[in-house]
């Protein structure tokens, strides 16, 4: 592996996934934990970049750190009081050792080819483009049924937020 | 490596240097000149916001400092860095000193797809656009946390009305975008431009650009939506327990996105360099470029300054009852008669290299039904202004005759 | 380029982090965090393997598409979750799962 451009992007953002990712499981302090969060998955946008897939990128970031880092934000500021927004922690041990066996066992399926057979080492060269993805959504052939499905989703989860989220008495 | 190195970079391998080192040296000068520039503009663009705001209610403005007042900014900027530099004893210490800076990146971080020119552009990504509204999203997210970090009621408060202020009017605002962008049949702001050879867009879509127009002022928090500041009623908002540059930074980061608003509409809707004799040399067309970016821009001061502000509410209903619907609406009809037109093969299929002449037909029917639609909305405004009235008048009425009883 | 099993190695990891998370807290909102993390570990997955298969990254979109939908869902779940979490706060002045047991029979 040479050092170029994207391996040094590798790395960068996995520290940045990683280290956001471990700082919200650990943190207590839960706005805290929401900036981790989004230190999080602007590593996964970074990652989108380095495997060509720039939309989805752009769309992560517009996602997540526009409107579900808010969203987080404003439940956890509603539903604690502003300045005890601490969490506690259960059954810690149990579930450490749970999810580190998980990581391990996941990481032996990755790593030993018997398990996952060989994985390709470089990439092909040609990759679709945002266009090629725009005209996949709607083509017939495509993906128009989950697209139009996924529509309706959000529709329905904007519907539902607002009305389960609305207080009565006001 | 070859495409890679054009310009500066291979003007120093051709002088004997290291060609990996020599891509390098020419893609760092490229990031300094792209941030570099809105940098030294933002300096400038204070003392001109100063100047037209004195102007316009009847004051001289800065005139002490260098001729005409030019180094008032210089002058400000010392006294910034001056003043002390206070973290406040509860505040969270590390999110507390990241918000100005993550603030100020993202709007600098737009200029990275800012094409200057036909040839000078900092990188042009296939999603420009929606590059421009993901990295604005950090800004609402910086404001959220100094709020937060700060460890002050009031800034806090002031926080969640800014931030429900922003998420709410991105709303519109991309969908008004997505009009540039449907008509071009791409994201990339380079396309963008190019596709408006034939005719602006904003000739195309006046009513997108009106949407785009207002939404990108609230999105920089000015007037009639200034709730950010609110000077006479808020004791400042978000960034009060800010002091020296880091209140600097905020303040530098709200004047450039005015500016980069102005320059992306110029972009987005006035054809960005394209202009007489831009082909001729690239400062023609960066010329063409800042003029007009710099007269949408003045637009926006002269709106800030004559405007009163409207309430939260006020602002909140006006967004969610009429501006979404009508982006929302916009879009629908000017994609469906965007294809029906091309299907009947009155407008041509890509807008790039169009001449004026094949999209006369286009332009006259979406003018049509942009006007159609601004005279059922001008209707509608004048309807819902009359019965405002009519009920303040009702109460007012009513109170005075209680006060007389 | 980076070889694939980093990314699944990376992706492995976030994904056992989230689980962590998931079942050692006690908040509501922290519990949908570690979900996110989880959705996103999941996504790297999709990515990378429509990035380095090999008929590939040229017509068939399923990972990028696929990816693009599990957005989607992230979003509805975001939202619909956190409307929920306020409900019951208000309703029961707490954020905890496990107190929430109004309907245990």
């Amino acid at each position: 592996m040479e050092l170029n451009a994207i391996t040094i992007g590798f790395v960068v953002f996995s520290i940045f996934t990683l280290g956001g990712g471990f700082g919200v499981v650990t943190t207590r302090n839960l706005f805290q934990g929401t900036i981790w969060l989004m230190v999080s998955l602007f590593g996964v946008a970074g990652y989108f970049v380095l495997l060509s897939a720039p939309f989805l990128a752009a769309v992560q970031i517009l996602v997540y750190i526009g409107a579900i880092a808010i969203l987080i934000t404003f439940a956890v500021m509603l539903t604690r009081s502003v300045t005890r927004i601490k969490s506690r922690y259960v059954r810690l041990v149990p579930s450490f050792i749970g999810s580190l066996a998980l990581f391990l066992v996941l990481l032996l399926g990755i790593t030993v080819p018997i398990f996952g057979g060989q994985l390709p080492e470089a990439a092909p060269e040609t990759v679709a483009t945002t266009r090629d993805l725009g005209a996949a959504l709607v083509d017939e052939n495509g993906y128009v049924v989950p697209f139009m499905l996924a529509s309706v989703l959000l529709t329905a989860a904007m519907i539902g937020s607002i009305f389960i989220a609305r207080d009565e008495n006001a | 490596m070859d495409e890679l190195c054009t310009g500066l970079c291979r003007l120093m391998v051709d002088s004997g240097a290291d060609a990996g080192l020599a891509q390098f040296m020419s893609l760092l000068v490229g990031v300094l000149l792209v941030s570099g520039v809105p940098l030294l503009t933002v300096i400038l663009l204070i003392w001109i916001e100063r100047k037209v705001a004195a102007r316009i209610q009847d004051r001289i403005g800065p005139n002490r400092v260098g001729p005409i007042g030019l180094m008032q900014t210089f002058a400000d900027l010392l006294k910034l860095l001056g003043k002390e530099d206070i973290t406040p004893t509860s505040a969270d210490r590390w999110l507390y000193n990241a918000a100005p800076l993550v603030s100020f990146a993202s709007v600098v971080l737009i200029w990275a797809v800012v094409p200057f020119t036909p040839f000078h552009y900092g990188v042009d990504l296939e999603i420009g656009a929606l590059f421009f509204v993901a990295v604005a999203s950090f800004g609402t997210l910086a404001i959220m946390v100094a709020g937060w970090a700060s460890n002050n009621k009031y800034a806090l408060l002031g926080a969640f009305r800014v931030v429900s202020l922003l998420v709410s009017y991105e709303v519109p605002l991309v969908f008004a975008l997505l009009v540039p962008v449907l008509l071009a049949g791409s994201m990339s702001l380079l396309d963008i431009v190019n596709a408006q050879t034939g005719m602006w867009f904003v000739v195309l879509s006046p009513l997108a650009f009106v949407i785009f127009y207002v939404s990108s002022q609230a999105e920089t928090g000015r007037a009639p939506f200034d709730l950010i500041e609110a000077e006479s009623e808020l004791v400042a908002g978000f960034n009060i327990e800010y002091s020296g540059m880091k209140f600097g930074m905020f303040f530098a980061a709200e004047f450039l996105h005015v500016f980069t608003n102005g320059i992306l509409m110029a972009l987005l809707f006035f054809g960005g360099w394209l202009g007489p004799l831009y082909y001729e040399s690239p400062l023609i067309a960066f010329g063409w470029l800042g003029l007009k970016g710099g007269l949408i821009y003045l637009t926006t001061l002269w709106l800030r300054n004559t405007v009163p502000r409207l309430r939260i509410d006020q602002i909140m209903a006006f967004n969610w009852k009429f501006l979404v619907p009508l982006s929302i609406a916009n879009l629908i009809l000017i994609s469906a008669a965007l294809k029906a037109l091309q299907e009947i093969g009155w407008a041509p299929r890509d807008f790039v290299g169009a001449g004026i002449g094949d999209l006369i037909p286009t332009t006259i029917i979406m003018l049509l039904i942009n006007g159609a639609m601004a005279i059922y909305l001008l209707g509608f405004l004048r309807k819902r202004g009359q019965e405002a009235r009519r009920e303040s008048l009702t109460a007012r009425a009513a109170l005075a005759q209680a006060a007389a009883e | 380029m980076v070889p694939l099993w980093m990314y699944l190695a990376v992706a492995a990891a976030l994904f056992s982090l989230g689980v962590f998370g998931a079942l050692s807290r006690r908040n509501a909102v922290a519990i949908l965090m570690s979900v996110e993390l989880m959705l996103n570990a999941v996504n790297i997955n999709l990515v990378a393997f429509w990035r380095y298969s090999e008929t590939g990254a040229g017509l068939l979109l399923n990972g990028y598409a696929f990816t693009a939908f599990v957005l989607i869902v992230a979003a509805a779940e975001a939202a619909v979750g956190l409307a929920i979490i306020i409900t019951v706060y208000r309703n029961r002045r707490s954020v905890i799962p496990e107190l929430a047991v109004a309907l245990k029979g």
